[in-house]
């Protein structure tokens, strides 16, 4: 049997809350009900599940997912060893197994064939069929599915089908209100709270494009490099144009913008 | 296109298929054959945008200049350009037309006769340069100038030779105001009069742009930041730092020296200088685009913050203390937004000496007030005046725990008044020097002025509205449409009919796709990389997704046996094949026919013609991935005709024949989206498909002549959209329209996109595709 002390989290994870949403989780996860955490790229999804896993005290099996990904990926597989062929058990049985809550992050990215595996999993059967081997696995009683997805994509490719989608209770995310956000940037580098606050009134300039040039604004994940850059000594508006403008565009008039953006809220020589 | 006319030797009795036409027709008296024939479209055109009123105007100008006996050709001149000059104006032909006409009576009286025709050819492209009434004039100014002082001075007599330049500059106009403001046209034509005035050959040369000097001035007069040229940067700039948006507008700064024009905006946009040169102050130098900057900023400050106030009961003077005050409330403001404006506003800011007025001879109150100015907005003023430091404090007592108010601004403002009136403020003489601060806009929006009445009358004047003939062929299908007012639909409301599409020249359509090989080629690296959804198994693997039993038992019987086994035991899974049905549903209407503006298009396309170039490259690129394609154009004019066109069928392969009908492609009339997306959409609902998707290349809102109210076709069309959704078509929208931001996302929502460069659309359309189906 799998060793699940391995998956658990072990540190409290800094996890800044913005609204109901830990209440909101704890009911989900004592109903068992699947749960979907939609947001853009970089707002906090994936460590709002980790915080979750801690607070909760489950074990966390998480799976970045990819278009290679196949259903044996999250399932299991034959391996060959000296004595035969043998089965390996993928993340998502083992979770059931063991009763983790299973993060399935950026759903969207693997095909629509894989995704289906996920099916039986998430309605009142809570069953994994391993036709492969012949197992009907049932499910953990503590055993949770999560996944992740961002609408913010633009391909119609990379959308969930209906049937996937109405399996799973749903959270919004999306980057924090600016103060919020400043806070989270603060506490999670440690540089000052004025100066996060800068950082994040530029991002949300860049923010304002999006649709105009832009296809994502800046994620929190972005005015955080930033912020560990200043922590490293790099000066606030080679720390921006660096983690936060040169990473998104290569638009001239959008970083001639941007960089005015920067000068402007951290007061510099204009020229 | 119309029809129904019939061959007849004199032109005046030819018969127009609609009665109105013909009494306009028979208004223009005109006897000019060519005329005859091209009289239905330029009318329908000129319908499309103007009144009643304004068609009358038109037609009796047209008159004039048929009456002119210079042929044909201004008249066609006239009649085809014209509504394009008036659209470029804004649609304001009112004060544009007695100019013009003014403008060819002039040449008609001189020997410059000839020139009318080259002037009326080149209006609208000029027009679309200018893109205000003002502006336009002033560009007729110099061409007048540039006619009455080169007419017939070679003898020194009465005038009788014609100018030598003007046809040539005449031809130039529209090539040189992409190159100037219309200050530098005005210097550049002032060079080319001074020294080739008595040349005729050289100022041939001087005004066709065919000698050295006439471009190194060209080069010269190019100096400052065009607004032209940063028209974008300063869109981007009010979105991304204000999160607000309006129309620019340029207003010319050179002819009016003694009173400078101030930056303004009202209901119909943002009005700028048309170029900005870099100011050099003791503080440093602000580029051409900071400056721009500082002015949409502070126009945003008073957008956000200002409320007008009631101005009847206020001086002169304490209105102008009132704005002061009020320009520095919203500057304070706007700097705690971003503190690094303060650094750009005071370098652009005057700095008056505190004893530069004589308050003996001379009205002091501006200059008081401009030092009040600089002291509420820089810490380190230097002022020493026990009143004015009094007033600077109380003023951030007000700002420091809020944003105050304009009421509240206003009563700090009228004691200061009454705190240092004088009455010498009274007297003629008004101290100016350092009081002027030039990013600041005049104000306007501040006041109200209970006498005037309100005169917000709305000039909503009639619209054409005849419904077009009916079509031939197909009966039409019928669709309803959604009223959101009553949320119910209106059954069988619109009339949707189809048609092949006319065809062209396909080979028109290889040309466009050879022009943009080398974009081809890069689209062909991209589209080998979009990766196919269906499997296929690929065996012998090392890594794979499964084991592959049968070779791994070989090996396991190798390993037994002692042998080294195969480790190529697993196998995994290939994508192949597609099954995506796209339809490409393309806006034909009349809007289509707009040039597009912007540094990039330097050729002058229309946005039909890019988008022309667009759809092939599109449907070059689709064809190349193997997905089942069909494209269909449409147009509406009122709920009784909506023509939806096919150009390609699923069926049909993207051979001659489709290019042919994309060869041919043309606009007018409107937009009444919500029908045709219902009707692209059936066709897409029964196609068999995973992916359905139907791509909708617009310009504009939905509207269309019968609907006044705007709302009501959007929520038609969003209407639309839904229902195709449910029966698993997803829409897209790309759309070309700058003001799409308002209403988009409204029929849409996030399946939209706003191109702001429209010269970009050939290389965006098949890159949005590919992103679409990735
Ligand atoms: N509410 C929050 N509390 C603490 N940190 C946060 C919060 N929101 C965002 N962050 C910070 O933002 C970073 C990115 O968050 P996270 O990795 O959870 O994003 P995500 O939404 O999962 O992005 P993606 O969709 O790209 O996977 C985190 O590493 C953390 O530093
Ligand atoms: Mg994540």
């Amino acid at each position: 049997m799998t060793d699940k002390t391995q998956y658990l989290v072990r540190q409290e994870p800094y996890y800044q809350v913005q609204g109901q949403e830990v209440a909101l989780y704890e009911a989900a996860y004592h109903a068992r009900l699947p749960v979907m955490v939609k947001g853009p790229t970089g707002c906090g999804k994936s460590r709002f599940i980790e915080y979750m896993a801690w607070k909760l005290g489950r074990p966390l099996i998480t799976v970045a997912c990819n278009e290679d990904m196949t259903a044996s990926d999250l399932v299991g597989r034959y391996l060959l060893d000296a004595n035969g062929t043998r089965w390996l058990d993928g993340p998502l049985t083992t979770a059931a197994r063991i009763g983790a809550i299973c993060y399935l992050d950026e759903i969207v990215e693997a095909r629509q064939d894989t995704t289906v595996v996920i099916h039986p999993l998430t309605d009142h059967r809570r069953t994994l069929p391993l036709d492969k081997k012949g197992e009907l696995v049932e499910a953990h009683a503590d055993f949770q599915l999560v996944i992740s997805y961002n609408p913010g994509y633009q391909s119609l490719m990379k959308d969930l089908k209906q049937s996937t989608k109405q399996r799973f209770t749903a959270f919004d995310f999306d980057y924090p209100e600016a103060t919020l956000e400043a806070q989270i940037v603060a506490r999670e580098t440690g540089i000052e709270q004025s100066v996060a606050a800068q950082l994040v009134k530029v991002a949300q300039a860049a923010r304002n494009l999006k649709g105009h040039g832009l296809d994502e604004g800046v994620s929190t994940r972005l005015i955080v490099y930033a912020a560990t850059l200043i922590g490293n000594g790099v000066a606030p508006r080679d720390a921006c144009r660096m983690a936060m403008v040169r990473p998104i565009t290569d638009d001239a008039d959008i970083r001639a913008t941007l960089d005015h953006a920067i000068d402007a809220t951290f007061d510099a020589n204009p020229a | 296109m119309p029809t129904g006319i019939r061959p007849v030797t004199d032109a005046r009795q030819r018969q127009m298929a609609h009665p109105q036409v013909q009494a306009w027709w028979q208004a223009l008296d005109c006897g000019f054959a060519p005329v005859a024939d091209v009289f239905e479209e330029c009318l329908d055109e000129a319908l499309s945008s103007f009144s009643r009123a304004q068609m009358e105007a038109y037609i009796e100008a047209a008159r004039f200049i048929g009456k002119l006996g210079r042929g044909p050709e201004p008249l066609l001149a006239f009649l085809e350009e014209w509504p394009a000059v008036a659209a470029a104006a804004s649609g304001d032909q009112e004060p544009l037309l007695p100019q013009v006409m003014g403008a060819i009576r002039a040449m008609q009286k001189s020997p410059n006769s000839a020139a009318i025709t080259p002037f009326l050819q080149t209006l609208a492209a000029v027009a679309k340069r200018l893109q205000s009434a003002e502006q336009i004039e002033l560009y007729i100014d110099i061409a007048l100038n540039l006619m009455v002082r080169t007419s017939a001075s070679i003898h020194g007599h009465h005038t009788t030779f014609p100018s030598p330049g003007l046809p040539a500059f005449l031809e130039q106009a529209p090539r040189l105001l992409g190159l100037l403001s219309t200050a530098g046209l005005r210097n550049w034509t002032e060079f080319g009069i001074r020294n080739y005035g008595s040349h005729p050959e050289r100022q041939v040369e001087f005004f066709s742009l065919k000698s050295a000097d006439s471009h190194a001035v060209l080069q010269r007069e190019r100096h400052g930041t065009l607004f032209a040229d940063v028209e974008r940067s300063l869109d981007l700039y009010l979105r991304a730092l204000w999160r607000d948006s309006d129309l620019l507008v340029p207003y010319s700064t050179a002819f009016d020296e003694l009173r400078q024009p101030v930056p303004y905006f009202d209901k119909l946009g943002m009005r700028v200088p048309d170029v900005f040169d870099d100011a050099h102050g003791p503080a440093g130098i602000v580029s051409g685009l900071n400056r721009y900057r500082a002015v949409l900023a502070h126009m945003v400050g008073h957008r956000r913050w200002s409320t007008a106030q009631i101005a009847d009961n206020w001086s002169p003077f304490q209105r102008m203390a009132v704005e002061f005050f009020e320009d520095c409330r919203i500057e304070t403001l706007l700097i705690r937004e971003y503190p690094g404006l303060r650094r750009i506003f005071l370098a652009l800011h005057p700095q008056p000496r505190q004893d530069a007025c004589d308050a003996e001879t001379t009205s002091c109150l501006r200059h008081r007030l401009a030092m009040l100015s600089r002291a509420l907005l820089d810490p380190g003023h230097g002022y020493t005046d026990p009143v004015l430091l009094d007033f600077v404090r109380r003023f951030h007592a007000l700002l420091s725990a809020s944003e105050s108010s304009t009421a509240e601004i206003a009563a700090l403002a009228l004691a200061y008044v009454a705190k240092t009136r004088r009455p010498s403020d009274q007297l003629a003489t008004i101290h100016f020097d350092d009081t002027v601060i030039d990013y600041r806009d005049d104000n306007r929006q501040l006041w109200k002025f209970i006498e005037e009445g309100d005169e917000e009358q709305a000039f909503d004047a009639e619209r054409k509205l005849e419904p077009g003939e009916a079509l031939r062929g197909l009966p039409p299908r019928r669709y309803p449409e959604w009223d959101d007012a009553s949320q119910t639909y209106r059954p069988d409301w619109v009339s949707v009919y189809e048609a092949l599409h006319a065809s062209g020249n396909a080979a028109d359509i290889d040309r466009l796709l050879q022009k943009h090989a080398a974009l081809a080629k890069h689209l062909k690296r991209l589209l080998d990389l979009l990766k196919p959804q269906d499997k296929v198994r690929i065996r012998y693997q090392e890594e794979g997704s499964d084991l592959d039993l049968d070779i791994a038992l070989g090996s396991l019987i190798d390993f037994k046996s002692g042998a080294t086994p195969d480790p190529r035991i697993n196998m995994s899974h290939r994508t192949d094949g597609r099954d995506i049905s796209v339809l490409l549903l393309l806006d034909l209407s009349e809007s289509l026919n707009e040039k597009v503006a912007g540094a990039g298009n330097a050729s002058g396309q229309t946005v039909l013609e890019l988008s022309q170039e667009a759809v092939s490259l599109l449907a070059w690129a689709i064809d190349c991935l193997g997905d089942p394609f069909a494209i269909a154009g449409f147009h509406s004019n009122t709920r009784h005709e909506v023509r939806y066109q096919h150009i390609k069928g699923f069926s049909e392969r993207w051979d001659d024949t489709v290019k042919a009908r994309l060869a041919a492609m043309s606009a007018g009339w409107s937009t009444r989206m919500g029908a045709a997306l219902r009707h692209a959409g059936h066709y897409l609902a029964a196609r068999q498909a995973d992916k359905k998707i139907l791509l909708l290349l617009t310009d504009g809102e939905p509207a269309d002549v019968d609907v006044a109210e705007p709302g009501h076709l959007r929520a038609d069309a969003r209407k639309a959209v839904e229902e195709l959704s449910a029966r698993g078509v997803d829409t897209f929208c790309l759309s070309l329209d700058p003001k799409a931001d308002d209403y988009v996302r409204g029929i849409f929502g996030k399946r939209h996109l706003v191109l702001d460069r429209v010269e970009q659309l050939p290389e965006r359309l098949p890159l949005l595709y590919m992103s679409l189906t990735r």
